[in-house]
């Protein structure tokens, strides 16, 4: 066959990196839509004002389109630890299989039953049962986080297992200790709240662009606030988190930790913090950069003194602690540059959006006209409803690069856990098939999102098959007769 | 053989089994939108009918799914990566059909509804053809080796015995998913789906006498247990029987219940047969028991407990959910 260079390894790592970005497009957009549209529906059962009703019945339709796309691109995450990493499954099946089936059981179950009951519901129920749906939604998508970021921790920090010695794979002696890792508890929060704020600045930007067109005003207003004080409250809530999970890796995942500052040498007392710099990686060291003294320590210690490991240092303490088992021609380096990036992107991206929040709820107070003046700003709200896509796909990167080389830290290297017996055929077969279905979906998303945004609030059909609604009422007298 | 291990066993049956049952109508009603359905207006009421339940029906497979990762590491590695491109076509299917329903009912123009409607009506037919394909050659024996990894080529997967049984299960999909349209609607479409059954249900014996034929060849169910595999293949018949006999007299549940149990009675002759075993290898040295490809006897222990105190109340709101939904919707009138 002809050799384009393409190894099972490399083309499985790919398929997972692209599957998972593309579902974690969506699976915090449905998680935060989920919490704001809850929000608007609470707000509408306690003052029975109809523009929170509008609002989250307009809103809630780009949740029913992003949900779809999100459940249909989550089972493909399912399937392939089996198709493509059998033997990580093999190795992983007793600890990372139960939270992936409680998570289907607990979480799935409530999500997908309650979504059908809110989308088809509208006015059967009473309101507060109605709101209720809603929240069951969120409370489900919720829970299914908790359990796939259990799963996940355990791949970044294993914790309550023992290898079995015949078998040499893991195995579970304590649930409450795989589910008590402080990684979950440091990660958890901060995806979601990230969710939120994803949620929240894809609606700002999306009412940004309209009141440009100063179309539905009062309504787009409204949602703005909504969402900026969403944005505001939980961008702040992600900056914390994120503070917390940094602070942690510095002891628990140094290498992570040093490449996410750039930082190949060990750092002085003076707490010399790289604000942006270039690295060589094939020499390990960095070749420019622009300091600023004591900010690392402050980052990583708030305080001004201290010292950070570097690169070069945590690589030479992983050799003597691995060689033994994994042999000494391993590479401990993880992707520099992509970690010092993406932590750039993702605290860059976090601190403004708490700046935009802040800014935008100054400008858009009930008795000031100052937002529909200020049109700058809201071509700048406008241009960031796209900016939360970028940073969780940065987050996620970092998160999954850290751990390089390792699929399972410190047990299981990436390169042993393919499915061996998969083609490069087959495999480069299913890539280029999911990423021309990726790529089509999205385009329908978008543009779904962009024709619902010009319909307008009034255009609102919650039910999702409106079409012939009208004249096949199901709930309407006479469509009763059953036998 | 542990107890956790056998109820482990019986559960992931019993998880295949709803799936079956509950996506057995929903692909066969997917795959009724372009051929049963005449006009717009007829699809988007065809639709209705599983519009809020499709996606819990699915949450059974990935709960199914991921308790055969949790209870049977082993298999569940073997079978991903052994049907690596029958899973990832499968996977296309039901990532087609899911967004199709959204989309269709979205787009402006005549032609995009058809083209999502031909995407969910398409990927309903893979789907249904593709599990029942995956199933009937799993049971036939596979090449795996001593580490449990399967290499298998064109053949192995397509051939007579799998493309029957594939061909098998999208006609069982398809008559369930039009009883279920009688129950749930009401005028055209309901007498319709009636005069449909009438001429399906024929085929489908054909059909399910070529499987069993077929079966006796190609496995060695017959041999390892000939009474309960005819007692199964018989039950099986009884049910699509009694579910003929619901279309001939007009009894809906009837039919709705019998080809119901026909799907579950061809996931039971499954896992009956492969018992003790979960993969069935060409070389029988190599097959995967029950006993050796199971996760610790604390995780099955813990994942028993959790499963049972859990799966009650989801059936509580499940079964709640079809009750709320439990209306009939009206065929659009004519020309319409």
């Amino acid at each position: 066959m002809l050799n384009l260079g393409l190894d099972i390894l490399g083309l499985a790592r790919f398929q997972f990196g692209m599957t998972t970005v593309f579902h974690f497009f969506f699976v915090p957009f449905s998680i935060g839509l989920a919490f704001v549209v809850a929000v608007m529906e609470t707000m509408y059962a306690i003052k029975g004002d109809q523009d929170y009703k509008r609002m989250a019945q307009f809103w809630g339709k780009m949740f029913l389109y992003s949900f779809a796309v999100g459940v249909v691109t989550g089972i493909i995450q399912e399937f392939q630890f089996g198709m493509n990493w059998s033997e990580y499954s093999r190795f992983m099946g007793d600890i990372f299989g139960a939270p992936l089936a409680i998570e289907a059981l607990a979480a799935f179950f409530i999500e997908s039953t309650f979504i059908g009951m809110w989308m088809f519901t509208w006015g059967r129920f009473n309101k507060w049962v109605h709101t209720l749906f809603i929240w069951l939604v969120m409370f489900g998508s919720s829970l299914s986080a908790l359990w796939i970021l259990a799963a996940n921790s355990f791949m970044q920090n294993p914790l309550g297992y023992i290898i079995n010695k015949q078998t040499g794979h893991v195995q579970m002696v304590s649930f409450s200790k795989v589910l008590g890792n402080p990684q979950l508890w440091n990660e958890f929060p901060h995806v979601i709240f990230g969710a939120f704020v994803t949620a929240a600045f894809v609606i700002a930007g999306c009412s940004a662009w309209r009141l440009l067109k100063r179309d539905h005003v009062t309504f787009y207003r409204k949602s703005l606030n909504i969402a900026l004080i969403i944005g505001l409250i939980f961008s702040l809530g992600s900056i914390a988190s994120g503070d917390l999970q940094t602070r942690y890796l510095i002891n628990n995942h140094p290498m992570t930790f040093a490449a996410m500052e750039g930082l190949y040498k060990d750092s002085t007392n003076k707490g010399e913090w790289t604000a942006v710099g270039g690295f060589d990686t094939k020499n390990h060291k960095s070749t420019w950069s622009v300091d600023v003294p004591y900010v690392l320590n402050l980052l990583s210690y708030h305080k001004t003194t201290g010292t950070v490991k570097g690169m070069n240092k945590v690589n030479k303490e992983l050799h003597a602690k691995y060689d033994k088992k994994f042999g000494n021609d391993m590479n401990y380096y993880v992707p520099t540059k992509t970690l010092f990036w993406g932590f750039r992107i993702m605290a860059g991206a976090g601190a403004l959006f708490a700046l935009l929040a802040v800014v935008g709820l100054i400008m858009n107070r009930k008795k000031s006209q100052a937002i529909m003046k200020q049109r700058w700003f809201l071509y700048i709200l406008g241009l960031c409803l796209w900016l939360p896509f970028v940073v969780n796909t940065a987050g996620w990167f970092v998160t999954e690069f850290g751990r390089y080389p390792w699929v399972v830290y410190g047990l299981l290297t990436i390169a042993d856990a393919v499915s061996p017996n998969v083609s490069v055929a087959s495999l480069l077969t299913s890539n280029i098939i999911y990423f021309l279905m990726f790529a089509g979906m999205g385009l329908v998303m978008v543009v779904l999102c962009h024709r619902t945004l010009k319909a307008g609030p009034d255009a609102t059909n919650i039910d999702g098959y409106a079409a012939g609604d009208k004249e096949i009422d199901p709930y309407s007298k006479g469509a009763f007769n059953h036998d | 053989m542990t107890n956790f291990q056998l109820i482990w066993f019986i559960l992931i049956g019993v998880l295949f089994s709803g799936f079956f049952f509950l996506e057995g109508f929903d692909f066969g009603v997917g795959m009724l939108i372009k051929s049963f359905a005449r006009n717009d207006a007829e699809e988007d009421v065809v639709i209705r009918t599983i519009g809020p339940h499709w996606d819990g029906n699915e949450v059974w497979l990935i709960t199914a799914g991921g308790a055969m990762f949790a209870s049977f590491p082993m298999w569940y590695a073997t079978l991903f990566s052994g049907y690596y491109l029958v899973l990832f076509l499968i996977l296309a299917s039901l990532i087609f059909r899911g967004v199709s329903f959204e989309f269709r009912a979205n787009m402006e123009t005549a032609k995009w509804r058809n083209f999502w409607g031909w995407a969910g009506t398409i990927g309903s037919f893979c789907a249904a053809f593709l599990f029942g394909m995956l199933f009937t050659s799993m049971i036939a024996g596979m090449p795996i080796d001593k580490n449990g990894d399967m290499t298998a080529h064109f053949l192995d997967y397509v051939n007579l015995f799998s493309v029957v049984g594939g061909v098998a299960v999208t006609v069982l999909c398809l008559v369930h998913g039009l009883n279920f349209i009688r129950l749930k609607t009401s005028g055209e479409l309901r007498e319709r789906a009636l005069s449909w059954n009438k001429i399906l249900y024929p085929v489908l014996f054909a059909g399910e006498v070529v499987f069993a034929i077929l079966l006796f060849f190609s496995t060695d169910f017959f041999d390892k247990k000939p009474l309960s595999t005819t007692a199964i293949v018989v039950a099986l018949v009884v049910f699509t029987v009694l579910a003929y006999w619901g279309v001939l007299g007009n009894h809906e549940w009837l039919s709705f219940i019998g080809s119901g149990l026909s799907l579950i009675s061809v996931v039971v002759l499954i896992f009956n047969g492969l018992f003790p075993r979960v993969m069935i290898a060409n070389n029988s040295a190599y097959s995967l028991l029950i006993k050796n490809s199971s996760s610790s006897p604390y995780t099955l222990k813990l994942m028993t407990i959790l499963t049972f105190s859990i799966l009650p109340i989801v059936l509580v709101y499940f079964i709640w959910s079809y009750w709320v939904f439990y209306k009939r919707l009206a065929s659009p009138k004519q020309n319409a």
